[in-house]
C-alpha cells in the first residue's frame, strides 16, 4: 500500500466537504424543517394552550389570544406596589425582562451580592414588620432565569398580613388564597413547594374590594 | 432546605430510569449500527445525497468525511447566522457579526454550544430550527459515529483498517436514534408548558399595568434535542432555568433524563457489539462512579450552602429557580458538566465555591463522567487503554485490550490525545490571565476571576458550552480563543481516536491467554477510575487551587 500524497489528500478532502455539504442539505430539510414543523402540528393539536406559551387572561382563565393576554402563567411579573405579593428579585433588565433573561452571575463571596443581600433582608423586613432573621432566602436572592413564577410559601405567608391590610380584606380570607395557590412538589418528591405569585395576585384582583 | 430523603428520591427517579433504559436502548443502538440493511427513507436520502452508505471505509477515508462534512456544517451555520435578517422567519433578528458567528458556527458543529449571544437578542426561529438545531443532532450524531468506530476497530479482527461508513454511521445516528427519541421527548415537554409556536415576540400589559414582551419560537423541539445530543444551547439566555424551557420540576426530572440517557447507554451498545457484555458493564460501572462523586460533592455543596452570601441569604438560592431549588439544581449542575452538555438550570457563577469547583473538576475529567454521546465512550476507551498499559508495566507483561496489543505507536496516540485538552485549558487560560484584552472580561477580582476564566476554558476545551456567566466572553478575543480551542478539542481526539480504530482493526485478535489482565473485573474498574482522577489531579491541581480551592477555604 503507498501513503497519499498529499495533492491526493487535499483533492479527496474536497470531494468529502462537497459530499458532505449534499448530506447535510438532505439532513437539514429532515431534521431542521420536518422535524420542528411536526412537533409544532402535533404540540399544537394536542396541547395548543401550553404550545402557545399559557397565556392567562386578566380574570385568570386560559387563552390563546395574545391581544387578550395579560401574561403567561409560568413566567413571573413584576409586583411593586404593596398591595400586591411581592415575587422574587429578579436580575433581568429591570427586573422580569423577558428580553434579557437570566441571573447575577455574582459569585459566592461576591461583597456586591451580600450588600444586595441585607438590602433586601431589611427592606422586607421594614415593609412586612418582622424580623430580618425571618425573612426566608429566596426573598433576597435573585432567580436564575429573573423571570421565577414562583416564591416559597414561607414567603408569601409572611406577606399575607400586610397585603390583607393593603388590600381592605380579613387576613384568614388572604391566607386562604395563598394555601389555594400553594402547590407541593410534583409526585410528592420532585422540586420544591411553591407559591405561582402571577396566579394568586389575580385572583387577589378579583376578591379584593 | 429539603431533607436528605428528598434529595435521594429525586435522584432515584433518575437512577430508575436510567437503568430501566441502559439494556433496551444499548441493545437497540448496537443493531442499528450493525444491521446491513437501511429503512427505506434512508435510501431515499442517500439517492438524493449521492453519497455510497455500503463502502466499508478505512479510517483515514471515514475521518475525511467526517471533516469534510463538519467543514460544510461550519459554512452553512455561519452563512445562516450572518444572513438570517435575509431570510424568512427572522423574527427581527439582526444578522451576528463575524467573530459571533465564527464562535456559534464552531460552537454547534462541536457539539459545544457555547453561546457568545443572547437567545432572545439574537437568534431568529430559521435559524434556531434549520441551523442550531440541525447541528444539535448531527454533531451528537457524529459523536456515536467515532465512538462505533472505534467499537469496530476493536471488535474486527485483521480488517485492514476498515471501521464502517461514515455516511451509514451519520444517517442512522440521526434518523433511527436521535430523531425519534427527540420527538416523544418534545412532545411531553410542549405537554409539561415548553412552548413549541412561530410567533414573534409581541408586547403585553402585565398584571400591574408593566408591560412585558411574549415570547415564541419552536423551543420544545430544540430543547429535546438539545439535552439528548449533550449539545446544551439553550432556545433563551436563561437555558433550562428559562420558565419556557423548563417550566416544571417534572420536566426538569425528564431533561436530566435525558441527557445522561444516550452516554449510559452506549456502554451496553459496546459490550453487544465486541461481543462480551460484561465489557460494557465494567465501562458503565467506571462511569455511574465517577459520575456519583460528582453528583454526591455537588449536591452536599448546594445544599449545605457554605459561603458568604449563601450564609447571608440562609441558603444558596442566588441564581437558582425556586421550584428546582439547590438538591435538584445540583444534580443537573453535576450530570450536564459530566456529558459535557452546557445546559444549566441554575446559574454556575453563583454556585458555593466547593459546588462551582466540582462543576469545573468534572468537566475536566475529559467527557467520561458519562461523557457527551459517543465522546464519553471513546473517551472512556482510552482511559481504559492507558490502565491496562500502566498495569502491563507493573507486571512486565505487553498490555492488551480485547485481544488487541497496545503497542508503541498504540500509545503514542493515547497519549496525545490525553495531552490535547489540558494543554489548551492551561495555555488558553494563562493567555486569557496574561494579556489585558483576557482580564477586561473578568467581572470579579480575586480568586473568582481566575475561576470565571478557568472555567469558560475548561468548558470550551471539554466541548462542554456552559458558563460562569459573569465572564464578559463577548469580545472578538475570547470568541476567536474559545473557537479555536472548541475546534482542536473536538476533531484532534477524534482524528486520533479513528487512527486508533483503524490500527486495533488491522490486528489480528489474540485470544487470551493466562496472563491477559481482565477488563471486566472490579479491580479493572477501580484501576481506570483512579487513572482517570489521577492523571486529571496531577495536571490540574496547581491551577484548581489558585481559583475554586482558595475560594472555598475563605
Amino acid at each position: 500500500m503507498t501513503a497519499p500524497t498529499s495533492g491526493s489528500t487535499a483533492l479527496a478532502f474536497a470531494r468529502q466537504s462537497w459530499a458532505g455539504l449534499r448530506v447535510l442539505l438532505v439532513l437539514t430539510v429532515l431534521l431542521g424543517l420536518a422535524y420542528p414543523l411536526a412537533v409544532t402540528g402535533v404540540g399544537q393539536a394536542l396541547f395548543r394552550w401550553q404550545a402557545d406559551g399559557s397565556l392567562v387572561t386578566a380574570a385568570g382563565g386560559r387563552t390563546t389570544d395574545r391581544s387578550r393576554a395579560v401574561g403567561s402563567a409560568l413566567v413571573g411579573q413584576q409586583f411593586d406596589a404593596a398591595r400586591w405579593f411581592h415575587g422574587r428579585p429578579s436580575a433581568a433588565g429591570d427586573g422580569y425582562d423577558t428580553l434579557a433573561s437570566g441571573g447575577s452571575n455574582l459569585g459566592p463571596l461576591s461583597p456586591e451580592l451580600v450588600t444586595e443581600i441585607d438590602q433586601r433582608r431589611a427592606a422586607v423586613a421594614a415593609e412586612d414588620g418582622v424580623a430580618p432573621s425571618a425573612v426566608p432566602p429566596d426573598a433576597v436572592t435573585a432567580s436564575a432565569s429573573g423571570l421565577d413564577p414562583d416564591i416559597s410559601p414561607a414567603y408569601a405567608r409572611l406577606q399575607v398580613a400586610r397585603v390583607a391590610r393593603e388590600n381592605g380584606m380579613s387576613v384568614a380570607a388572604v391566607q386562604r388564597l395563598v394555601d389555594e395557590h400553594t402547590d407541593g412538589r410534583d409526585l410528592g418528591i420532585l422540586g420544591e413547594p411553591r407559591v405561582d405569585v402571577l396566579a394568586l395576585n389575580l385572583a387577589l384582583r378579583t376578591m379584593a374590594p | 432546605m429539603e431533607p436528605t430523603w428528598i434529595v435521594l428520591a429525586q435522584l432515584g427517579v433518575v437512577v430508575l430510569v436510567l437503568a430501566a433504559t441502559h439494556v433496551p436502548l444499548g441493545t437497540y443502538m448496537a443493531r442499528v449500527y450493525s444491521s446491513a440493511r437501511h429503512l427505506r427513507v434512508e435510501r431515499a436520502g442517500y439517492r438524493l445525497m449521492r453519497v455510497d452508505p455500503d463502502a466499508d471505509q478505512r479510517w483515514s477515508t471515514y475521518l475525511l468525511s467526517l471533516l469534510g462534512f463538519s467543514l460544510a456544517s461550519v459554512l452553512l451555520l455561519y452563512a445562516l447566522a450572518r444572513l438570517q435578517s435575509w431570510l424568512p422567519l427572522d423574527v427581527g433578528m439582526p444578522g451576528m457579526n463575524p467573530a459571533t458567528a465564527w464562535n456559534t458556527a464552531v460552537s454547534f458543529v462541536t457539539n459545544t454550544n457555547w453561546q457568545s449571544y443572547s437567545g432572545e437578542q439574537a437568534a431568529g426561529h430559521l435559524l434556531q430550527m434549520a441551523g442550531l438545531a440541525v447541528q444539535n443532532f448531527v454533531s451528537a450524531a457524529v459523536g456515536m459515529a467515532v465512538a462505533i468506530a472505534l467499537v469496530r476497530g476493536l471488535a474486527r479482527s485483521s480488517a485492514h483498517g476498515r471501521v464502517g461508513n461514515f455516511w451509514s454511521d451519520l444517517v442512522r445516528g440521526s434518523v433511527r436514534i436521535l430523531l425519534p427519541l427527540a420527538f416523544v421527548a418534545a412532545i411531553a415537554l410542549i405537554a409539561g408548558g415548553v412552548i413549541q409556536n412561530l410567533h414573534a415576540f409581541s408586547d403585553v400589559s402585565t398584571v400591574a399595568g408593566g408591560t412585558q414582551h411574549l415570547l415564541g419560537g419552536p423551543v420544545a423541539s430544540q430543547e429535546a434535542i438539545k439535552e439528548l445530543g449533550t449539545n446544551g444551547g439553550g432556545f433563551f439566555n436563561a437555558n433550562s432555568a428559562h420558565p419556557l424551557e423548563n417550566p416544571t420540576p417534572w420536566t426538569n426530572t425528564l431533561e436530566i433524563v435525558l441527557l445522561l440517557v444516550v452516554p449510559f447507554a452506549l456502554p451496553r451498545t459496546f459490550g453487544v457489539m465486541v461481543g462480551d457484555r460484561r465489557q460494557g458493564w465494567a465501562v458503565l460501572a467506571v462511569m455511574g462512579s465517577l459520575w456519583a462523586l460528582a453528583v454526591a460533592l455537588t449536591t452536599w455543596a448546594e445544599v449545605a450552602g457554605p459561603g458568604l452570601a449563601p450564609a447571608a441569604a440562609g441558603a444558596a438560592m442566588e441564581g437558582k429557580e425556586l421550584r428546582f431549588g439547590p438538591a435538584a439544581s445540583a444534580l443537573f449542575a453535576a450530570s450536564t458538566t459530566g456529558t459535557s452538555t452546557g445546559a444549566v438550570n441554575s446559574m454556575h457563577e453563583s454556585l458555593t465555591a466547593p459546588g462551582g469547583g466540582m462543576t469545573i473538576f468534572t468537566m475536566m475529567l475529559g467527557e467520561v463522567a458519562p461523557g457527551g454521546v459517543g465522546s464519553g465512550l471513546y473517551g472512556l476507551l482510552v482511559l481504559a487503554i492507558i490502565a491496562v498499559f500502566v498495569a502491563g508495566l507493573m507486571v512486565g507483561r505487553t498490555p492488551e485490550l480485547l485481544g488487541k496489543k497496545i503497542g508503541r505507536q498504540e500509545i503514542t496516540l493515547v497519549s496525545l490525545y490525553i495531552l490535547v485538552m489540558p494543554a489548551l485549558v492551561l495555555i488558553g487560560t494563562a493567555l486569557a490571565v496574561a494579556l489585558p484584552v483576557g482580564r477586561d472580561g473578568i467581572s470579579q477580582a480575586g480568586p473568582h476571576g481566575l475561576s470565571e476564566v478557568l472555567y469558560a476554558l475548561t468548558s470550551a476545551s471539554n466541548n462542554n458550552g456552559s458558563a460562569f456567566a459573569g465572564l464578559g466572553a463577548s469580545s472578538t478575543f475570547y470568541d476567536v480563543l474559545l473557537g479555536v480551542a472548541m475546534l482542536v478539542t473536538r476533531f484532534v481526539p477524534i482524528a486520533l481516536v479513528l487512527g486508533l480504530a483503524g490500527r486495533f482493526a488491522s490486528q489480528r485478535t489474540v485470544p487470551a491467554s493466562a496472563g491477559t489482565l481482565p477488563t471486566h473485573r472490579p479491580l479493572f474498574v477501580g484501576l481506570v477510575v483512579a487513572v482517570t482522577v489521577v492523571v486529571v489531579g496531577l495536571t490540574f491541581v496547581p491551577v484548581l487551587s489558585l481559583g475554586p480551592v482558595v475560594e472555598s477555604l475563605s
